[in-house]
């Protein structure tokens, strides 16, 4: 047995480049990280589409985008549920945004993360904010049964922006 | 920082009871989530027994994709705050949270004797949207993350929906004050 602590010690964390990953979005089409280069993206990996507290925290999301898009950043959920599992979630919560199935070989992009929970077979309830170069920037995890809301994200996406203004003034 | 927002701003928020109460409960809640329903009894009843030890806040905190109604109700009830009737629209839509049709929300109008032509008209042109969407966005920031969310005297209320640990919560509140 791995004792749980294990996985919270090897979750990647600020200044690490982002593991790259092509993962299906829909049943027909797969979405690139490296397609997100040069904006940020939020990662939401959650443990299942359907159980209860999934739902509250995709669709406390799912009416921010208008927020994340104002901060210029894409949001993506990812659990190891399949295309068409997250298909009908997506459909039921009617939300906007891509679900990725980390699906085959199973939890392989959570585990790049260190965000794969080995006992329950499922990721983490984990965020990681990564900036326009590919770089993280903020991730956390927050206990299973916790709906971390959206407030994390939120101040980790201010923090990019202004130190890109910075960076782009002494240009 | 976290703290202001999370607590009643009597410019501005809808707020019953006294002003002067030391105790102050906020809700963010959302009039087509069966949670916020099934919530506002156990509010009413602490409401009751603390009587003016108690102000008592309301933010909206609509799921507009899964809840369609979610924001025309919240509308309405600003749109009845305009003609000095929040709370009494705030009653009606949770008592009767399976009908929210726009023509419910009329008929609710007339039952508090509103002027229902200037309310619908309000509500259909989303003049309130702005000031709802601030509520939802204070929420976000104050680390709401569901409805409902209570905050007791600004910090976050996590623990069982029941009269009795709410009071449990209030009182403490009071005690270290």
């Amino acid at each position: 047995m791995i004792p749980q602590t294990n996985v919270y010690r090897s979750v990647l964390g600020a200044g690490t480049q982002a593991p790259e990953f092509t993962l299906q979005c829909t049943p027909d089409q797969t979405v690139s990280l490296n397609k997100f280069r040069g904006r940020p993206v939020v990662l939401a990996f959650y443990p299942a589409d359907f159980s209860p507290v999934c739902g509250d925290q995709m669709a406390l999301y799912n009416e921010m985008l208008n927020e994340f898009q104002e901060l210029e950043a894409e949001l993506v959920g990812l659990s190891v549920d399949g295309a068409w599992c997250h298909a009908a979630f997506a459909k039921q919560n009617k939300l906007h945004f891509p679900l990725l199935a980390d699906f085959e070989p199973k939890g392989a992009v959570a585990r790049s993360y260190g965000v794969y929970d080995e006992k329950e077979g499922t990721c983490e309830r984990a965020l990681f904010v990564i900036d326009r170069d590919g770089v993280i920037r903020w991730s956390y995890v927050s206990p299973i049964g916790v709906n971390p809301g959206a407030n994390g994200i939120l101040s980790a996406l201010e923090d990019l922006q202004t130190k890109s203004e910075t960076t782009d003034a002494a240009k | 920082m976290t703290k202001s927002l999370t607590l009643p701003d009597t410019e501005r928020d809808h707020v019953s009871g006294s002003v002067k109460g030391a105790i102050k409960l906020l809700e963010y809640g959302d009039y087509e989530c069966p949670f916020c329903a099934d919530a506002q009894p156990i509010v009413k009843e602490i409401q009751r027994r603390l009587g003016d030890d108690l102000l008592f806040a309301f933010r909206h905190f609509p799921l507009i994709n899964i809840h369609p109604h979610s924001e025309h109700a919240a509308e309405a009830a600003e749109a009845a705050g305009a003609q000095e009737n929040f709370w009494g629209m705030h009653d009606l839509l949770f008592e009767n949270q399976n009908a929210l049709e726009d023509q419910d929300l009329v008929a609710y109008a007339g039952e508090l004797s509103l002027d229902e032509t200037r309310l619908i008209r309000e509500v259909t042109s989303s003049v309130y949207a702005l000031r709802i969407r601030e509520d939802f966005k204070s929420g976000v920031r104050g680390g709401v993350n569901g409805t409902p969310t209570f905050f007791i005297n600004g910090e976050r209320y996590d623990g069982p929906r029941d009269v009795g640990y709410f009071l449990k919560a209030l009182s403490k509140q009071t005690v270290e004050k």
